[in-house]
């Protein structure tokens, strides 16, 4: 066992940094699909990733740059009467091109760009850890509380509002758990990654779960085991930490076939 | 008197119908015609607050409870809730059999434990119906909820609809005149205030 650098305390923090962001981002990411909103979750990564590179030439940490960038983008989501797949991939454009154009022209600014995209997980840190332990702390306390007004809000568009209740009080709270769950994955794991553990496991999930809650458990633990194995085949054949658990999340996807062939008549 | 339409003229970017005057009292299934256009649609909508009032007013008892079933009822693809996790959304009744009408049992029963992704359209259609007629609301708001449906569901939705109770009431959108005339109290027809 002691061969093994995964064992390495070098790595313990970044272990359970990936760790406790895989479980809440899957988490997220399947109340994101149940609302057609799972693009948002990237277009949002985007937005932090340039609002990240913003960091250096302010003088101010990236963690508060990517968020508030990403903060204000989804600010202007909740404006909107009408958000779909259409602005998100606009967002995402113009995200992604905002951080290179940012990066290119700013000191150090290609670093933090490379940092964010592609990932630094081995290089995050215990305050990394602790936002991260705060993000499953609300995610466990706010979601459940949420998680009717979601589903209501998504079946029976009209119900607040026909029954003079206001939305933001379920809106508000769940646009801040997507950006702190997307900007700290980006920061630790890189957008491209964050944005493939909030999608991945629930698209698999869906399909295979009859019941919400049996739905939301095993998107959760898919997304466990695919960072256990990514993380330990990255770290233990020297692999870029990003990638390796994308294509461990990919390796999922044939698990939808074994969905009941029952198709609507 | 749970809702007042008065003098109420409503659309969107421009009106489309009004104005319009009309009562809805507990206990009556209120069904609007006419044709495509007409505006029936935007009426419910009017009550929704998801269309433009440009004059009139709605009055509303107080702490009145809407629901509504809309035309095209929003289904999510591929979503594992099931149906019984649905009606609990809206605190409706999901034993079917408290009805006591065997083939109301018959044709709700299975959709409970069965995800609404994979239901066919005319199965989830009737699901909502269920869900919103069902439901803790004062006010059900149906926009052609017999879309997709056989001739047996359209059967069980009238049944459903006319046990409602005398302190709920229905305003129905329906372009079937039979399922208009078979199951409401009164009707109006909404062409007569088509802008």
């Amino acid at each position: 066992m002691d061969g093994l650098i995964i064992f390495d305390p070098l790595f313990r923090v970044p272990f359970f940094n990936g760790l406790v962001l895989a479980i809440a981002l899957s988490a997220i990411g399947a109340y994101l699909r149940l609302r057609d909103e799972w693009l948002s979750a990237f277009s949002l990564s985007q937005v932090a990733a340039a609002g990240g590179v913003l960091a250096l030439p302010l003088g101010l940490p990236i963690l508060l740059t990517a968020s508030l960038s990403a903060g204000l983008v989804a600010l202007v989501f909740g404006l909107m009467s009408r958000v779909d797949n259409n602005h998100y991939g606009w967002t995402i454009l113009l995200g992604w091109a905002a951080a290179l154009v940012l990066a290119a022209n700013t000191h150090q600014g290609s670093v933090i760009v490379e940092a964010l995209l592609r990932g630094q997980l081995y290089f995050s840190s215990i305050y990394h850890l602790i936002a991260g332990l705060v993000l499953l702390g609300f995610v466990l306390v706010i979601l459940p509380w949420l998680s009717s007004r979601l589903m209501t809000g998504r079946f029976f568009p009209d119900y607040f509002r026909a029954n003079r209740m206001p939305t933001w009080h379920h809106r508000l709270p769940f646009a801040l758990l997507v950006v702190f769950a997307v900007v700290l994955g980006t920061v630790a794991m890189g957008a491209v990654p964050a944005f493939a553990i909030s999608f991945v496991p629930a698209w698999v999930a869906f399909v295979l779960c009859k019941g919400w809650r049996k739905a939301l458990f095993l998107a959760v633990l898919l997304a466990v085991a695919a960072y256990l194995v990514g993380f330990s085949i990255a770290i233990q054949f020297d692999q870029p930490f990003g990638p390796t658990l994308v294509i461990v999340l990919a390796l999922l996807a044939p698990l939808r076939l074994l969905a009941s062939r029952t198709r609507p008549e | 008197m749970l809702v007042c339409f008065d003098q109420l003229v409503v659309g969107y970017t421009g009106p489309v119908v009004g104005p319009v005057s009309f009562s809805l009292y507990a206990g009556e299934v209120l069904g609007l015609g006419g044709a495509n256009g007409a505006g029936k649609s935007t009426l419910l909508r009017a009550l929704t607050g998801t269309a433009h009032i440009f004059s009139g007013r709605i009055e509303r008892r107080d702490e009145l409870r809407v629901v509504h079933h809309r035309q095209r009822p929003e289904r999510p693809p591929e979503l594992p809730l099931l149906g019984r996790e649905m009606l609990a959304l809206l605190d409706a009744e999901s034993d079917p059999s408290a009805l006591g009408n065997e083939a109301i049992e018959k044709l709700i029963a299975p959709l409970l434990d069965q995800p609404v992704g994979r239901m066919s359209g005319g199965q989830y259609q009737l699901l909502q119906a269920w869900a919103c007629l069902n439901s803790n609301a004062h006010v059900v708001l149906l926009d052609e909820p017999t879309n997709n449906l056989d001739g047996q569901a359209i059967d069980a939705l009238g049944t459903v609809l006319r046990q409602m109770g005398l302190e709920r009431s229905a305003i129905l959108v329906s372009h079937e005149q039979a399922f208009l005339e078979a199951n409401c109290d009164r009707q109006l027809d909404v062409s007569e205030w088509t802008v």
